[in-house]
C-alpha cells in the first residue's frame, strides 16, 4: 500500500542524500573554530613592459584560496590568469593577444607533528627561495623573475606527489627548517611535473637576522640532472636594507642574483609618502656550459642589471617600477617595466 | 662605454651603498595597527609573537593593513606551511593578531 515506484524511490533517495548533504555541511560550518573561516586571497593587478622597443600589456589575477578542514589539514590552492595583450610582430601592425590559465598549486596540508607537515598533491617545488616565496605578484619587487629561476624547479616549478616540511628547531637563537620532496611525473596540462626528488635546509639566525640555506635536487628522467643551490638573506639590525641573493648550479647552465632593496622608512615617520618608497638593485648573472631546451635561462651567457623604484600604497595596492639593461654576446637590451598590484584578503563568509 | 666597464661600475657602486644603507633606521616591519598590540612589549606571549612576525612573515612582504579575525587562524595555517613555522610559533603568532 505504501509501496513506492522505483523512480519515486529514486527520488526520495537522492532527497534524502541532498538533506544529508546540507546537514552535513552546516554542521561543517558551525564546527569551524571562529578563526578557521576559509579565505580567498591573492592579487590582482596590470604590468606593462618595454623590452627591445617591443611593449606588452598584461592584465592579470591570481586567486589564492585557503580552507581549513578540521584541526589537522588545510587545502590550498593558487592559480594565475591572464591575459597578454603583444605586438603582431612581423611587418604587421596592431596587436594580438594570448591568454593564460595555470594552476600554480593544489595542495592539502596534513599536521603531522608540531615539526613536521606532509603535503600533498600539486605544490610549488622547494629550491631556493624565490619560487616559494617571492613569486606570488604582491610579493615580488620586479615584475620578472630572476634569470637562474629555471634551475631546480624542473621547468614547471611545480611538483606533483608529497612533500615532508616543517621547523626542525625554533628557538630565539636559531630557526632550522627543512622541506624534502619527491615528485611524480605528470602530462597533464594542469598538474604537468616531472619525475623528481630533493630538498632544502635552512638556518636562520636573528640575532644577525641572518639565513643560510642550500638546496639540492634531482631530475630522475631524461638526462638525470642535478641541480644545487644555495641562499643567503641577510637585514641588518635595526635597519630598513634588505639582502637577497641566490646561486643556483646544473651540469648545463650555472648563475646568481643578488638583490639589495631600501625602504625609506626614515623619511616620514613610516606613513609619509616618502616612507614607502623602496629603491631596488638586482645584479644577476648566467653562464651557460651546454644547450638546454627545456630551461628558462638566457642561451648565451648573460649580464644583467635591474634598478627598481616600489611604492607602496595604503588601501594594500603597490606600484613596480624597473629598469634593466641586459648584457649577451647576442646583443644589449633595455627592458622597462610597470606593474600596479590589488592585494585582497577576505573571508569566504563572516563567521560567527 | 665597454657593457662589461658599466656592469663592473654599477657592481662597484651597489657595493659601495651596502653599509650606507645598511645604517640603522626605524624598524620597517612594524605589523599594522589592527594586527599589532600595542601592549606587546608588557606581554610575554605577543612579544614572542611579534618576533616570530618579523622573522618569519615581514621578511618576505608588508604585513596585511588589517584582516577580519576569522581568518586569523586560516591565515597562520597557510603560513605555517608556507614559512615552515613550529606549532609553538603558530601559535604565539596567533596570540599576537588576536592580543
Amino acid at each position: 500500500m505504501f509501496r513506492l515506484r522505483s523512480s519515486q524511490r529514486e527520488l526520495s533517495s537522492r532527497r534524502c542524500i541532498r538533506i544529508l548533504a546540507g546537514a552535513t555541511l552546516l554542521s561543517l560550518v558551525h564546527a569551524i573554530p571562529a578563526q578557521d573561516v576559509p579565505l580567498i586571497s591573492g592579487g590582482a593587478g596590470f604590468v606593462t613592459s618595454t623590452n627591445g622597443g617591443n611593449t606588452t600589456y598584461v592584465p592579470v589575477i591570481s586567486p589564492l584560496l585557503a580552507a581549513p578542514i578540521g584541526s589537522h589539514i588545510l587545502v590550498e590552492s593558487r592559480a594565475t590568469i591572464l591575459d597578454a595583450f603583444f605586438p603582431k610582430g612581423g611587418g604587421q601592425t596592431g596587436y594580438t593577444h594570448d591568454s593564460f590559465l595555470g594552476l600554480d598549486f593544489l595542495q592539502a596540508d596534513i599536521t603531522a607533528n608540531r615539526h613536521m607537515t606532509f603535503v600533498a598533491g600539486q605544490f610549488l617545488t622547494p629550491f631556493g627561495t624565490y619560487n616559494e616565496r617571492l613569486s606570488p605578484i604582491w610579493i615580488s619587487n620586479f615584475e620578472d623573475g630572476p634569470l637562474i629561476f629555471g634551475l631546480g624547479t624542473m621547468g614547471t616549478a611545480h611538483s606533483v606527489g608529497g612533500m615532508l616540511r616543517g621547523s626542525a628547531a625554533s628557538t630565539q637563537r636559531v630557526n632550522l627548517d627543512y622541506a624534502a620532496y619527491f615528485s611524480a611525473a605528470s602530462t597533464n596540462e594542469q598538474f604537468n611535473a616531472e619525475r623528481s626528488a630533493g630538498g632544502r635546509i635552512s638556518l636562520y639566525v636573528p640575532a644577525a637576522q641572518l639565513e643560510i640555506g642550500a638546496s639540492f635536487n634531482r631530475l630522475l628522467q631524461g638526462t638525470r640532472e642535478n641541480f644545487s643551490g644555495i641562499h643567503v638573506w641577510w637585514e641588518p639590525a635595526n635597519s630598513s636594507f634588505r639582502l637577497r641573493s641566490e646561486f643556483a648550479r646544473a651540469a648545463h647552465a650555472r648563475g646568481y642574483w643578488i638583490e639589495g632593496g631600501y625602504r625609506l622608512d626614515r623619511f616620514g615617520g613610516g606613513q609619509g609618502v616618502l616612507s614607502r618608497f623602496e629603491p631596488l638593485i638586482r645584479m644577476q648573472q648566467t653562464f651557460r656550459s651546454q644547450p638546454d631546451a627545456n630551461d628558462t635561462l638566457p642561451s648565451v651567457d648573460t649580464k644583467q642589471a635591474d634598478f627598481g623604484l616600489d611604492y607602496h600604497m595604503p588601501h594594500e595596492l603597490r606600484i613596480n617600477t624597473s629598469y634593466s639593461r641586459e648584457f649577451s654576446s647576442s646583443g644589449n637590451r633595455n627592458i622597462w617595466q610597470t606593474g600596479i598590484i590589488y592585494r585582497f584578503l577576505i573571508p569566504t563568509w563572516s563567521g560567527k | 662605454m665597454n657593457p662589461r666597464v658599466r656592469f663592473v661600475i654599477a657592481a662597484g657602486t651597489f657595493a659601495a651603498l651596502l653599509p650606507l644603507m645598511a645604517q640603522k633606521g626605524p624598524d620597517p616591519q612594524a605589523p599594522p595597527p589592527r594586527v599589532a598590540n600595542k601592549q606587546a612589549a608588557h606581554d610575554d606571549d605577543s612579544a614572542q609573537g611579534q618576533r616570530v612576525f618579523k622573522q618569519n612573515c615581514a621578511r618576505c612582504h608588508d604585513a596585511p593593513q588589517g584582516f577580519p579575525p576569522q581568518i586569523s587562524g586560516t591565515v597562520l595555517r597557510h603560513m605555517r606551511v608556507r614559512a615552515n613555522l613550529s606549532a609553538r610559533d603558530e601559535k604565539a603568532l596567533l596570540h599576537f593578531m588576536n592580543p
